[in-house]
């Protein structure tokens, strides 16, 4: 759930922090407002896609809004109902899920040092932490524009995600059979979506083909969901050939690549 | 049952990181190697995602009209297209050669 907002999201990485520290800033409420209804709209729309997908994947209704409004944050969430819809087991499914959430964690920190929320309301602010109010929060010019867009983003988000879930999969149940009206083409090009803006470098590029070659190798041969969880392992796999290249290449002199970009995520 | 348990532990997990992201205190996670690790992580997961759901039957591999519609999502992303943009051009590409190929 956070496609759509790359442009956003570059801007935070390189300015947030030093440009919030001073907290100077005088960007007007409306304007913070108006960017974050945009991307909370925008993105909250696409819950439809989710629950058509889910009620496809054999989840009943409460099941699907469950997930919407306990879970809150897309990828996981469809990746879970992908892997359950292939027969997985419920643990490995929710792992490659939970794997998937990890990535919240670093927006939390990040937040809770230009946000300054108190400890009392942490757990309350903790369900948003996503990457769209993360990119909205982050993208501010001072700590009040910034809790504003994350409050906004957040709500928008949040109330409109398990609106249009619900409605997707009330559809889907009166649409019948989701794969001949293509629908089942949803979930994986949600996915594409969100990984297109995460593949810039040459170090990416390598992680997202050697994850591909993996899951499909192993498809045939490992139970459900369980090649996912292999194919994970292509991040270090390729962060450790890279440190091992780079230090053999220290040795002999030669220059480095030049794929250092993309370490501010 | 077990669709309930699935539900049960990603909600919980999903939810401890957020808070343990707003909760630890600074530099416990923001070592270099961890952080990387935290980027990669997710495109590892999301590319064999697309490529398990588009190309993956059960454990057979397949290449049917979904191949079609992922391509079409593919060619909006290059075109920067709009996030819903993309899924609808996968859907409806997908439909069409369903419709077409019987």
């Amino acid at each position: 759930m956070r496609a759509g907002v790359p442009t956003v999201r570059c801007v935070a990485e390189q300015t947030a922090l030093e440009e919030t520290s001073g907290g100077g800033g005088a960007k007007p409420d409306p304007a913070v407002v108006r960017d974050a209804l945009g991307v909370g709209v925008a993105v909250g729309l696409s819950g439809f896609a989710f629950g058509v997908t889910s009620a496809g994947s054999g989840l009943t209704l409460t099941q699907t809004c469950a997930l919407s409004l306990l879970v809150f944050t897309g990828a996981s969430q469809f990746a879970l109902v992908g892997a359950l819809a292939a027969g997985g087991n419920p643990l490995t499914a929710a792992a490659g899920a939970f794997f998937l959430g990890v990535r919240n964690a670093f927006y939390g920190l990040r937040l809770s040092q230009l946000l300054a929320l108190p400890r009392a309301v942490r757990p309350f602010a903790a369900q948003w932490v996503i990457d769209e109010t993360a990119a909205v929060a982050l993208a501010q010019p001072s700590r009040r524009a910034a809790r504003i867009g994350f409050t906004v983003t957040g709500l928008s988000l949040y109330v409109l995600w398990n609106l249009t879930t619900l409605l997707g999969a009330v559809g889907a149940e009166a649409l019948g059979n989701i794969e001949a009206w293509g629908l089942d083409a949803a979930g994986p090009a949600v996915f594409l979506a969100l990984l297109a803006p995460m593949v810039r470098t040459a170090v990416e590029r390598a992680v997202a083909c050697l994850a591909v070659v993996l899951v499909l190798g192993l498809l045939p041969v490992l139970p459900a969901g369980v090649p996912v969880l292999v194919a994970a392992l292509a991040a270090p796999a390729v962060l450790w050939v890279r440190g091992r290249r780079r230090a053999a290449m220290d040795d002999g002199g030669m220059p480095m690549d030049d794929d250092a970009r993309g370490t501010g995520r | 049952m077990n669709i309930w348990i699935a539900i049960g532990v990603t909600a919980v997990g999903c939810y401890a990181v957020k808070l343990v992201g707003l909760l630890v205190p600074e530099g416990v996670l923001e070592r270099p190697l961890v952080r990387r690790l935290a980027a990669l992580l997710p495109v590892a997961l999301l590319a064999a995602l697309t490529a398990q759901q588009t190309f993956a039957d059960g454990r057979v591999l397949v290449l049917d009209a979904k191949a079609a519609g992922l391509a079409a999502a593919a060619l909006a992303l290059l075109l920067r297209a709009p996030f819903l943009l993309v899924v609808a051009a996968a859907v409806v590409v997908t439909a069409g050669v369903r419709a077409m190929t019987g």
